[in-house]
């Protein structure tokens, strides 16, 4: 008789909602019935409203169950688990679950299918792929590949990340590195950790590509202090492709080195502006740096450095393996391949969904997330975490790309989608943004640091009644101030959703006195 | 050996682990605050003097994060989320409600030393929320019941 495999996700969002216990409870259960399985620990499929989720391995691929509790459990075997049964839990065959199979799985292709600690299984799934190619192939010819590709950097910024190579390729220095930043401090984000945790290996394979392309030897990770499942996995990851000869001085005996060290962060959502990110690593306070210097030319310890988002790392390798022009095919216009959505807030179906860009917001909210959780109607969705503007119902049909995105005063950043009912008080959620900005302002330039708590301050006014049209026109100002003369994107995006619910809608700024 | 010999002697190790490492000291730090709980003021000038640096330096870098405190924690954590994603499914009435259950504010300590309450910016668990971490274990879609839940259970948990 074959021994069943049973997967269920370790992934810190699975957990939080009783994955462990889960698990548990069907190892027990199957041991009290004689039962022998076996029991793999993936990934999130990123289908989150179906977590925790068990599947089972079946003759035409996985089969679903979800949301599975550990009071479930003992029914489930009742019913013949872990053969296929019928059951109210019972999703049918994962890959055939609508939200999944209309994805365009590529960076995310192996999370939740592979066990994230086995280089085994990531061999097995391609892994690796796109290094051996790598180092075949001239460091010019890597950077032009990620050129071809149309990759644009995934944290938020869309740069073109085969231009950034190229400058670091082109810097003669003595020592050169790549810096993945992992400080996903977005509201709504959460596609970086999910990688982490569910196929790390991908992004050292990433990191070790740029490496080798740009003529780095040596990569960091940024990591935010709330991961710690994210650092257990990835620092595990990490020793295993040492062991195996994917880091170290010689990779895969290229005569060619590259290795990477993970830095925590200490709690400071600026450190994902990039230059602050560089300060945090040197081990000083997170305050941003002027540019120029770009970091490509003097980045970390004032070395020609690669700063990367976790995602558009991990995306390199697929890129390599299969070729730009494979990647290219994913997207529209000047938005190529595929963003990783992460659908949150007060919406039914909740998750990731890697989608090619164009995919419109409606689509993605009623089409993959079935409305608001409470059912009431969707009011309004901030996009591009807390520096990004609040977009009202009747945009809706604004498909995933950045240029549309920035046609309508709004952006995409990192792909993060927060979902609010009409029970939100955008008035609340615009004082909210500069409250937020005067927590985490790193408080080196003054429009930034005084701006943000004054921008609390004339809010507060303007709903209380007082001098109501004066002060919306002083927020204005102050707004523009902002934007105009901030060092960095956090004093200079703040106010992006202030001013949106100041457009879209002025009526909740209107209602007290 | 006094306290004072016995933390030159903490931070001398924990300076010795990250000798040769370039910008060492937020890991020095993290090393700290993970062996004490805490980074005491008393360890300021002992860090500067173990990494060349000014004491200046050292706290301007100890009072930029938030992570690091120059307090104990309480014997528990309890770190609720405060951001969008968890506003948007009742996350400001659950942080209200820990503070009226807990009787804290904020990055307050109750009297009997046994819980911490934080303010945390995204604990990454967006889809699932509101979120809230308790001594570095994730929760999702808590709700206020819940909530009280797990606060007995730390009762009833031996330290």
């Amino acid at each position: 008789m074959t021994v069943a495999t049973v997967y269920i996700s370790r992934d810190a969002s699975a957990l939080s909602l009783g994955a462990e216990a889960v698990a548990q409870a069907i190892e027990r259960e199957a041991q009290a019935r004689g039962v022998e399985l076996r029991l793999v620990r993936t990934g999130s499929r990123g289908m989150c409203w179906l977590e925790p989720l068990v599947e089972v391995a079946g003759p035409d691929g996985r089969v679903a169950y979800g949301p599975v509790t550990a009071a479930d459990v003992p029914g489930l075997f009742a019913a013949g688990f872990p053969a296929v049964v019928k059951h109210p839990l019972c999703q049918g065959p994962t890959a055939r679950i609508p939200y999944f199979e209309r994805q365009d799985r590529l960076t995310f292709a192996r999370v939740g299918v592979v066990d994230p600690l086995s280089i085994d299984d990531y061999l097995q799934h391609d892994g690796y792929g796109g290094l051996r190619k790598a180092l075949e192939m001239a460091p010019a010819r890597v950077v032009q590949e990620v050129t071809d590709s149309g990759l644009r950097g995934r944290g938020g910024a869309a740069f073109p990340a085969g231009l950034k190579w190229r400058t670091v390729l082109e810097q003669v220095a003595d020592c050169k590195y790549v810096a993945c930043n992992a400080d996903e401090g977005d509201s709504g984000t959460f596609a970086d950790r999910m990688l982490m945790e569910g196929d790390p290996f991908v992004l050292i394979e990433g990191m070790t590509i740029a490496g080798l392309a740009v003529g780095a030897t040596r990569g960091y990770v940024y990591l935010r202090i709330e991961y710690p499942h994210a650092l257990r996995t990835l620092q595990a990851a990490i020793d295993t492709a040492r062991r195996h000869g994917y880091l170290g001085h010689d990779i895969l005996g290229s005569g060619r080195g590259f290795d990477i060290e993970i830095r925590l962060g200490a709690g400071a959502y600026i450190c994902g502006e990039e230059t602050s990110m560089l300060e945090s690593l040197e081990g000083r306070r997170g305050e941003v740096r002027f540019r120029p210097p770009l970091p490509a030319v003097k980045g970390l310890f004032g070395r020609p450095t690669v700063v990367n988002n976790v995602i558009t790392l991990a995306s390199v390798p697929l890129i390599l393996e299969r070729g730009a022009a494979f990647y290219k095919e994913y997207g529209v216009g000047r938005s190529q391949g595929t963003l990783p959505i992460q659908l949150a807030g007060n919406v039914r179906r909740g998750g990731l969904i890697e989608k090619a860009f164009g995919v419109t917001l409606r689509e993605v909210l009623y089409d993959f997330g079935g409305g608001s959780a409470t059912g009431r109607p969707i009011r309004a969705v901030q996009a591009g975490g807390p520096l990004g503007a609040y977009i009202p119902a009747s945009q809706f049909d604004t498909p995933l790309d950045y240029e549309a995105f920035a046609g309508i005063d709004a952006m995409l950043g990192h792909g993060g989608l927060v979902v609010f009912d009409d029970s939100v008080d955008m008035a609340q959620m615009a004082r909210y943004a500069m409250e937020f900005c005067a927590l985490e302002s790193c408080g080196k330039c003054t429009p930034c640091r005084i701006g943000s708590g004054r921008g609390v301050e004339i809010i507060d006014r303007i709903v209380q009644g007082t001098d109501r049209e004066k002060n919306l026109a002083l927020l204005a100002e102050l707004c523009d101030t902002m934007v105009q003369g901030s060092l960095c994107g956090l004093g200079g995006m703040a106010p992006f959703p202030v001013q949106s619910a100041l457009k879209h809608f002025p009526d909740d700024f209107r209602r007290g006195a | 050996m006094s306290d004072t010999e016995s933390l030159r002697e903490t931070i001398e190790g924990i300076v010795r682990r990250f000798e040769g490492v370039p910008g060492p000291l937020l890991a020095v730090l993290h090393g700290v605050q993970d062996l004490l709980g805490h980074v005491p003021a008393a360890a300021i000038p002992l860090i500067a003097e173990g990494l060349n640096l000014s004491r200046a330096e050292v706290h301007g870098v100890v009072t930029f994060y938030h992570h690091f405190r120059d307090r104990p924690a309480g014997r528990h954590v309890l770190r609720v989320c405060r951001a969008e994603a968890c506003q948007a499914m009742g996350g400001v009435a659950l942080g209200e409600h820990a503070r009226r259950r807990l009787g804290v504010d904020f990055e307050e300590t109750t009297a009997d030393g046994g819980v911490t309450l934080q303010a945390v910016y995204c604990l990454g668990n967006c889809a699932c929320s509101p979120a809230v971490m308790l001594d570095g274990e994730l929760h999702g879609r808590v709700t206020s019941q819940q909530l009280d839940v797990l606060l007995e259970g730390l009762a009833e948990r031996k330290p």
